[in-house]
């Protein structure tokens, strides 16, 4: 099972790569051209995105350095336990709907910490691929068109997000 | 919301550290963190860069039209009140293509087209209507062909094994989807 997993997810990204070449080719697109377009964008994205992460990096790292995180982490483990989510994810947990980049500074703060290929580490991950900056998306949404009655959608959103997330903690358990 | 996060997050972590005897940790702090949002953005450079090339290609064939065909039984389930609107249904698919495909930057600008067009109908111009909820609730769900983000994440923490992720990020995503699709659908029938 877990070998069938690692294959599949070894699988994917040479198996899309070579596919989308290969209906480029036939469809005699100038594919190389065209990459190069789409990855001269892609410089731009991390140019424009590099202040905001060292922004968040600096705050999370002064949450960690100084202790605070483990604190409140203490804090708040007897709830996790019952839940049998590591404690050690919730901080990444609290902030994921709220911050793109705030929950990226926090995801790779606990993989450093606890190791990126234990459970802990994979469950970050999964759950890093799996939900989106909810408030984010909504705010960007509704301002678009000027509509301040968003009537309960955020039900909806947070319920796809904790079901995410504990989808994410599920999946990675069996796995390991 | 950051402007207010922000400060708070790095005064409480000052005043913590102060009281606990952790300032020298602090201080050294700082500057690993600096370090480390600039080797994160490195690795991102390649893995984004790789993406968005991939994806230009994909932009450019007959691969996008035959998703669309694809998403249309789907489209056509989840907005059963934009039956007669081909323009907004177009624009929510070729928003959903631009997501499945990691093109984040092309994706919100196709929503928000979207999200204009539906806005025409609406009735009541200060609430949203089923169908934009339901869209919104798809867009915050995620749903990607590959994290690539996560794994340029890993990547540069040394993973064994970056890409693992992919498989488990995909059923959860799914789930977290369906759950999304579902809570909402049943609001739509139970609160008016």
């Amino acid at each position: 099972m877990v070998n069938i997993v690692q294959y599949m997810s070894n699988m994917a990204i040479p198996a899309i790569i070579v596919t989308i070449i290969a209906i480029g080719l036939k469809e005699k697109e100038k594919v190389f051209d065209r990459f190069l377009d789409g990855a001269k964008e892609g410089i731009e994205i991390v140019f424009k995105m590099f202040p905001t992460l060292l922004g968040i990096f600096l705050a999370i790292g002064a949450l960690r350095t100084s202790g605070l995180i483990e604190a409140i982490v203490d804090l708040i483990t007897p709830i996790t336990n019952i839940l049998k989510i590591p404690s050690s994810i919730l901080p990444l947990a609290l902030l994921r709907p709220i911050s793109g980049s705030a929950s990226m500074a926090v995801a790779v703060d606990i993989m450093q910490n606890y190791g990126v290929d234990t459970l802990t580490g994979f469950i970050t991950s999964t759950i890093m691929g799996s939900t989106e900056t909810t408030f984010y998306t909504i705010a960007i949404y509704t301002s678009a068109v000027g509509i301040k009655k968003t009537r309960w959608i955020l039900l909806g959103a947070l319920a796809a997000d904790i079901a995410g997330m504990v989808a994410s903690t599920i999946i990675c358990r069996i796995l390991s | 919301m950051l402007n207010i996060l922000w400060p708070i997050f790095i005064i409480l972590s000052f005043i913590y550290a102060v009281f606990s005897g952790k300032i020298d940790s602090l201080n050294t702090g700082i500057f690993n963190s600096l370090a480390e949002a600039v080797e994160l953005s490195i690795t991102f450079l390649g893995t984004i860069c790789l993406w968005n090339g991939i994806m230009e290609i994909a932009k450019n064939t007959s691969l996008i039209n035959k998703l669309n065909n694809l998403l249309k039984p789907l489209i056509n389930f989840l907005f059963p009140e934009l039956k007669n609107k081909e323009k907004a249904k177009q624009e929510i698919s070729m928003n959903m293509i631009a997501n499945i495909l990691g093109l984040g930057n092309a994706a919100t600008p196709l929503g928000i087209k979207a999200m204009k067009t539906m806005q025409k109908e609406n009735k009541n111009k200060d609430v949203l209507t089923n169908s934009m909820m339901m869209f919104i609730v798809i867009n915050t769900a995620s749903i990607q062909l590959i994290p690539s983000n996560v794994i340029a994440i890993r990547t540069s923490l040394n993973s064994q094994n970056p890409s693992l992720i992919i498989i488990p990020v995909w059923i959860a995503t799914i789930i977290a989807a369906s759950v999304g699709i579902l809570v909402t659908k049943i609001l739509i029938k139970k609160v008016k």
